[in-house]
């Protein structure tokens, strides 16, 4: 077999559409057909639902799959940072058991990581998996459990062993949902929206075949979900743009990927809106306030200073220069933009940003901006723990030296079990 | 290729940084702090010479490097690293661009050349006692009889003025108003008429004067009466070579900061390891990187047309001044005692941005310009 080129895979990709791909096809079936082909994941192995090609080469099959309006494999939600996870840490079982229904997006999973008692502290996880004859039984609290109210599965963080420190008695499991002993309840945000929820797991039960990596090696396992979170993030500005045309398929898939939005419509107002600022005071006015135009320029500023740091990041690996500290910025940056943004809006507002809805200034649109920018510098790692990675990647600054790292978790202070 | 620095920029600030760091070290910068000149005139002479740094934006024809805004950011952010004193961002900048802007073809031959070789130290005399770089504020008056140009009006912050062998004066029509009437002129420093007083400044590593003219006689540069857009233009550049060189002061202070954490010790380890610390760290770094990143940017839209020029420097400047005072007040605090001695070198980079910060205008000033021009784009755009 000859090296594949971007033209033969172009040239194969869009021979296997012609035989293969259709609008009228239900989208679940299609997407089996996507998998079996290798096409629908080109840079996964291909021993595993993929065609093990390097991302140059994927890429241009995905281009093809586009140009043609063909549907890709589900991506949306946890998805992709789970299947990473199993691709690395799985068993063969696990593999082939999981991963087709993932991916034709028949399974919705959830990530079941954060606990009331355990937020930046991840490691400190106080859910409890007691091992038995069949499996493990686990009783615990998850928390901002994204999309966990459908999910059939869920990525589970869990302690199997108490006398050993906080990192090492950990394990990680697959925790079917859809058991006694799984309930869900929504939880309801400031800014009066729930795209959360609490999981209150009291007795449910987890196969040997749930076991993710080895016992007491969660942690490990866990790294490398959280270091596929991060590209989530990325990835998710995406998420918005959705290919449509004419057919079964693209019904079906517009009505998943509104099930899949349901949760972030609000992401747009968490980050600011600092592109209305401009127009909004030239509307109302207010531009003529040199108070007022001093707020607005603080967010523009830092805001295009956001952007063009990341361009700076990104000019630099295209030239092939290391990265400065230009890349570890991007967080803590836009939580410090969202800030000024809202302050910008609430300076133009004045009085009138004390109302909400349709009496509030755009419908309410300002008013879900002030409510929702405080989630941004706690989502995903708060400030102050981003600060702490710049403070100890970037500057060499040492680590605040941690009273529980070597001790038996069993006596590690705690939060009192059930309070937040 | 945009955001990113070619392999030669890179070469070229491994050169500039190099003679910096060698020829310019903090016990030199005391030692021309104290002179009466506040400079090293054997210093100069190597920067013009030999490393040709003073024209590095000027075109080979005139006696220059042939280079861009870019690398004279480069030049700049550098030498502001290393607190640098001469009198390059006066001549070597500010009116090197306000020749290359207003002044006729001949006049910048006849000129440029000399300030590029150093023989000729040049400087801007724009703002007055009213302490605006606007040039709609320019109150000095230039009259035009038998042929002969004569200027009336008190110049001040003018950088340099004391060591100054040329000034080029704006000043206006007796009458006219905001940017009409300006014009722009060359004086020798010798001219009769012409005195200089040299102002105590908080910063004595870059010096002001007041410069008087009683009836001076003056060439005019480039026409009668057409500079304001020159001027604008000239400021805009300079603000941002200026928000290079306050870039490069932030960062020594930073990097002086940070290395001083990892070192003190105190309640048993290092002052570097508490998170009050490293936070303020940290939030230096982000408020650095984003003047950095303007900055950077700014420097490759100086060519551009006046609006998104305007933008670009008003914002690299804005950011340059809060990062700097960021900066320099951590860098004071962090250091605890020893920062507020005279003998730590904190105090010098503390005086350069305070110094800085209001410089060609306050960050305040630089935030209200870039709204401004914003607001008048949308709304042109709207229409």
């Amino acid at each position: 077999m000859s090296i594949p080129t971007e033209a033969s895979v172009r040239d194969e990709v869009r021979a296997w559409l012609v035989e293969n791909w259709s609008p009228e096809l239900g989208l679940a079936e299609w997407r089996r057909r996507l998998i079996e082909s290798g096409w629908g994941c080109p840079s996964w192995p291909t021993a595993w639902f993929g065609r093990g090609l390097p991302p140059a080469l994927a890429a241009a099959a995905e281009d093809e799959m586009r140009l043609a309006g063909a549907v890709g494999v589900a991506q949306f939600g946890v998805r992709m940072l789970v299947a990473a996870t199993l691709l690395e840490h799985g068993t063969d079982e696990q593999k082939r058991r999981l991963l087709p229904r993932l991916l034709t997006g028949e399974d919705t999973w959830c990530q079941l990581f954060s606990e009331p008692g355990s937020g930046s502290d991840l490691a400190g996880v106080s859910t409890r998996a007691a091992e038995d004859a069949e499996g493990w039984t686990v009783t615990g609290q998850k928390v901002w459990t994204t999309s966990a109210q459908h999910a059939h599965y869920g990525i589970l963080l869990a302690r199997t062993d108490w006398d050993l420190p906080k990192h090492r008695g950990l394990s990680f499991f697959v925790l079917p949902m859809h058991q006694a002993g799984v309930e869900v309840r929504p939880l309801r945000q400031m800014n009066g929206y729930s795209s959360f929820n609490e999981v209150f797991i009291s007795g449910a039960h987890i196969g040997r075949e749930g076991l993710v990596g080895k016992l007491g090696e969660g942690w490990k396992v866990a790294l490398t979900t959280l270091a596929h979170e991060r590209r989530l993030a990325d990835s998710m500005r995406n998420w918005g743009r959705l290919q449509l045309g004419a057919g079964r398929i693209y019904e079906e898939l517009k009505t998943e990927h509104a099930a899949v939005m349901e949760p972030y419509k609000w992401y747009a107002q968490r980050a600011g809106r600092a592109d209305l600022l401009i127009e909004r005071a030239q509307r109302s006015g207010r531009i003529e306030d040199a108070v007022v135009r001093q707020d607005i320029a603080r967010a523009l500023m830092i805001e295009r200073a956001s952007e063009w740091t990341a361009a700076r990041a990104r000019g630099a690996r295209a030239n092939g220069q290391p990265p400065g500290p230009e890349g570890s910025l991007g967080k803590l940056a836009a939580s410090n933009v969202a800030r000024a943004a809202a302050r910008a809006h609430a300076s133009i507002s004045g009085a009138e940003s004390m109302l909400a809805g349709e009496d509030g200034p755009e419908q309410g649109l300002i008013a879900e901006i002030l409510v929702s920018v405080p989630a941004c510098s706690i989502a995903g790692g708060t400030d102050e723990i981003q600060r702490n990675i710049i403070a100890e990647r970037v500057l060499g600054l040492p680590r605040e030296p941690g009273g529980d790292a070597e001790m038996p978790f069993r006596d590690v202070r705690r939060n009192s079990s059930g309070s937040r | 290729m945009q955001f990113a620095f070619t392999e030669e920029q890179h070469q070229y600030r491994d050169i500039v940084a190099r003679f910096c760091r060698e020829q310019s070290p903090s016990t030199r910068v005391r030692a021309q702090m104290a002179s009466e000149a506040g400079f090293d005139r054997e210093l100069w002479k190597q920067l013009c010479g030999d490393l040709g740094m003073s024209g590095v934006h000027v075109p080979e024809a005139l006696g220059g490097h042939g280079y861009g805004a870019v690398e004279l950011g480069i030049a700049s952010e550098e030498m502001g690293r290393v607190n640098f004193c001469g009198p390059y961002f006066s001549s070597c900048v500010l009116a090197s661009y306000a020749l290359l802007n207003g002044a006729t073809p001949r006049q910048q031959a006849e000129w440029l050349p000399q300030l590029c070789s150093g023989a000729v130290i040049a400087s801007l005399a724009l703002a007055e006692t009213g302490g605006s770089w606007h040039p709609g504020t320019v109150t000095a008056t230039a009259v035009e009889r038998d042929g002969h140009w004569r200027i009336d009006g008190i110049k001040s912050y003018v950088l340099d003025g004391h060591v100054a062998d040329l000034f080029i004066v704006a000043a206006r029509r007796p009458g006219s108003q905001g940017l009409e009437g300006l014009s722009l002129f060359a004086v020798p420093a010798t001219a009769r008429g012409l005195s200089a007083h040299p102002l105590k400044t908080i910063d004595t590593t870059r010096r002001l004067s007041r410069v008087e003219f009683n009836g001076v006689q003056a060439s005019l540069l480039g026409e009668a009466e057409t500079a304001a857009a020159g001027l604008l233009r000239t400021l805009d550049q300079a603000t941002i070579a200026l928000a290079s060189e306050m870039v490069g002061g932030a960062q020594a202070l930073l990097d002086s900061t940070v290395a001083y954490a990892k070192l003190r010790v105190q309640f048993g380890r290092v002052i570097g390891s508490f998170q009050a610390i490293k936070h303020r760290l940290a939030d230096l770094l982000l408020e650095l990187e984003f003047a950095r990143s303007a900055a950077y940017r700014a420097c490759e839209l100086a060519a551009e047309d006046p609006l998104p020029l305007r933008e670009a420097a008003a914002m690299a400047k804005a950011l340059a001044s809060d990062a700097f005072m960021l900066a320099a007040r951590e860098a004071v605090q962090l250091h605890g005692g020893i920062g507020f001695t005279w003998e730590h070198d904190t105090h010098l980079y503390f005086k350069r941005a305070q110094g800085s910060s209001v410089l060609l205008g306050s960050a305040a000033e630089h935030r209200d310009r870039y709204v401004l021009s914003l607001a008048a784009r949308a709304a042109g755009d709207r229409l």
